[in-house]
């Protein structure tokens, strides 16, 4: 166990959806640290709170009660465009359908969450080949998703979520949509990101050999934190040769 | 900041170049037809403003005719005409009249050099060059003696001049004078000489105001009408006269000359020219800013043209929207990224416009025979409008843009 203070601390965090009869409480009550550093997969079956939490940790959405705090912040005290100077200055972000701008270069998806932040366009376009680069893409910039494979697509996400220099990068199903080789090629990346640039990742994933990459595994089950474990064998890099748990 | 979302509404615009134009065509038609008209419009009232001070500034025109009712006043058979004596009466005893040219007329048929001219002549005084601004370009105007004897002199307009006597025009003939001048004329039955030309006044919508033959009255009155009426007298005031009292005072003249009790109705009509033209430019006025408001309407429906696109936009956008909101676009950068896209292209829908206005109203004014004239404000003002409308119509759109959650609208299929 790292010893550092914890960048994300939940406080008895619920969020509750519709009102009456219709409400839902998805998230009972979860109180979740997680330090700098670390690499924590959130598993779970569909409707066990695991992506609502992930909404709440991305600064997307608010618990409905309870604290959260990011870097010492109250998140669920902060206001919708204060959360979104959250997001664009700590927080990068990698979806399961990729949501990349379609007909737009490689270059300008990647480019696209530092226009917010009022670089130049050179320090802009030197950024994203930068980061381009580091997802192994350099020498396509110019390409338009339409052109490239998913994993390639995946890769510019990647590298799109890592432009800003991000604390944490928040991964929701990052494989959803790839076939093995291709997610073992992502999760690689991940692990280089967390591994070789200290960036915070938290991946929420039902695939137990891309959860084997984390070295914490939090498993969501009915709204509330089911299990919390350590790996102490994480995968360490692609080719994988056998996942390590088949106990979720 | 603003740059680069400038620059990424033209890419966007460019990304859906078919339905850009289409969005835009709205705005286009409706800028185009309003500076189009509005144009049209100005060059109509300046070529009508020209011809009247053509006749003459400060002038009063007085005819024979009775008003009736619901009819213009014609000039009936019944009315009397006007007499030399009137003229005179009128210079001695009304102030603030420069000059009163007492006119007759008739059609003739010219012939010298060989050539045969059906114009007309008019019978005046020296007077009748100074009420309907007429220069000379060439020779001399009537001896006193001239016009009291009726002697057979005459002084003719540039067209005239041209079908019978040929050669360059008489303002820029060199030397030797132009052709015609000296030359004898035939007129009706005798034959008169040619003492002065008239500069040419140019093609108007009144008629070719050069197609004319000037002799002195009497000369007309004994040797081709044979009679002593007079047609028409103009009346030239002096320089800022009131027209109004002086008008009031010649009409209070004629009555008691023509003997009309005081519940007889006036025999005769007196119009201003200047009054004339305000009323004309006025009316022009009218039916410019009617004409250019029907055009406005259209500008209108255009602006709802870009509202339904830009809506449309927004929801085939929406997962867009929630990845920049994701990345951490603010409420008012994504509403300022829609409104700059729609007041592009709304402003592009008004240079287009403008363009296509400045040929269609330079074409119009060409086949219209007024003067093309091209105002500034007028355009500038249509693409101030066309952009506004962009801002106005885009402004909904775009809140909706701003608003949305950005977990529903990467959800969104």
């Amino acid at each position: 166990m790292t010893v550092t203070t914890p960048l994300i601390q939940l406080r008895g965090v619920q969020k509750r959806y519709g009102s009456g009869e219709a409400e839902l409480l998805a998230l009972k009550g979860i109180d979740l640290d997680i330090a700098a550093g670390e690499f924590v997969a959130i598993m779970g079956p569909s409707g066990s709170g695991k992506s609502t939490a992930m909404n709440i940790l991305g600064c997307l959405d608010t618990p409905s009660a309870g604290q959260y705090l990011f870097m010492g912040a109250h998140v669920e005290s902060l206001s919708r465009d204060q959360r979104a100077r959250l997001r664009r200055r700590y927080l990068g972000f990698v979806f399961q359908g990729f949501n990349l701008l379609a007909r737009t270069s490689a270059q300008e998806n990647v480019e696209l969450p530092l226009l917010y932040r009022g670089d130049s366009a050179s320090s802009r376009r030197a950024a994203a080949a930068r980061a381009l680069q580091s997802v192994g893409l350099g020498g396509w910039e110019q390409h338009t998703p339409a052109e490239l494979s998913g994993g390639q697509q995946q890769r510019v996400a990647i590298a799109r979520a890592i432009v800003t220099e991000p604390a944490v990068v928040l991964a929701d199903e990052p494989t959803g949509n790839l076939d093995t080789q291709r997610s073992h090629e992502i999760m690689g990346l991940l692990l280089a990101l967390n591994r070789d640039h200290g960036i915070t990742v938290l991946m929420v994933t039902h695939e137990p050999d891309m959860a084997a990459y984390a070295r914490r595994r939090v498993t969501f089950v009915d709204g509330l934190v089911a299990r919390d474990e350590q790996n102490p064998h994480p995968v360490t890099g692609p080719p994988v040769v056998q996942a390590v748990d088949e106990d979720v | 900041m603003l740059l680069s979302v400038f620059l990424l509404a033209l890419r966007s615009v460019r990304r859906n170049l078919l339905r850009s134009f289409l969005t835009i065509l709205g705005i286009v038609i409706g800028v185009a037809a309003v500076i189009t008209m509005v144009t049209l419009g100005q060059g109509a009232t300046q070529a009508i403003e020209a011809q009247i001070t053509s006749l003459g500034t400060n002038l009063l025109l007085v005819l024979p005719g009775q008003r009736r009712a619901g009819g213009g006043g014609g000039g009936g058979g019944g009315v009397p005409q006007f007499t030399e004596a009137d003229a005179d009466a009128i210079t001695a005893q009304i102030g603030g009249v420069v000059a009163v040219a007492p006119q007759g007329r008739a059609s003739v048929n010219v012939v010298a050099n060989g050539r045969n001219w059906a114009t007309s002549v008019t019978g005046s005084s020296n007077a009748f060059f100074e009420t309907g601004n007429w220069k000379l370009a060439a020779g001399r105007l009537f001896e006193p003696d001239e016009q009291r004897a009726g002697a057979a002199v005459c002084i003719i307009g540039e067209t005239v001049r041209r079908e019978i006597f040929g050669g360059s025009p008489a303002s820029t003939a060199a030397g030797g004078g132009p052709a015609g001048l000296g030359a004898q004329l035939r007129v009706k039955q005798f034959s008169c000489e040619v003492i002065g030309i008239l500069a040419a006044k140019g093609q108007g919508g009144m008629g070719d105001q050069d197609d004319t033959v000037v002799v002195p009255l009497h000369t007309l009155q004994r040797r081709v009408t044979g009679s002593t009426k007079v047609n028409t007298l103009s009346v030239s005031m002096a320089d800022g006269a009131d027209s109004a009292p002086l008008k009031a005072s010649l009409t209070q003249l004629l009555r008691e000359r023509r003997k009309l009790a005081e519940d007889e109705d006036d025999n005769f009509n007196i119009f201003d020219t200047q009054q004339l033209a305000e009323t004309l430019s006025s009316t022009m006025g009218v039916l410019t800013s009617l004409l250019g408001a029907v055009a406005a309407v259209s500008l209108l429906v255009g602006g709802i043209g870009i509202m339904n696109i830009m809506l449309v936009s927004v929801t085939e956008r929406t997962r867009e929207i929630g990845l920049r909101l994701a990345v951490g676009a603010l409420e008012r950068e994504v509403l300022l990224q829609f409104l700059i896209e729609a007041v592009v292209l709304s402003a592009l829908g008004g240079v287009v416009g403008i363009v296509i206005a400045t040929g269609a109203s330079w074409a119009g004014a060409r086949l219209m025979a007024v003067p093309y004239v091209f105002d500034p404000s007028i355009n500038a003002l249509s693409l101030l409008f066309s952009a506004a409308i962009g801002v106005l119509f885009g402004y909904f759109p775009a809140r909706r843009a701003a608003r949305m959650d950005p977990i529903e609208a990467l959800r969104h299929e």
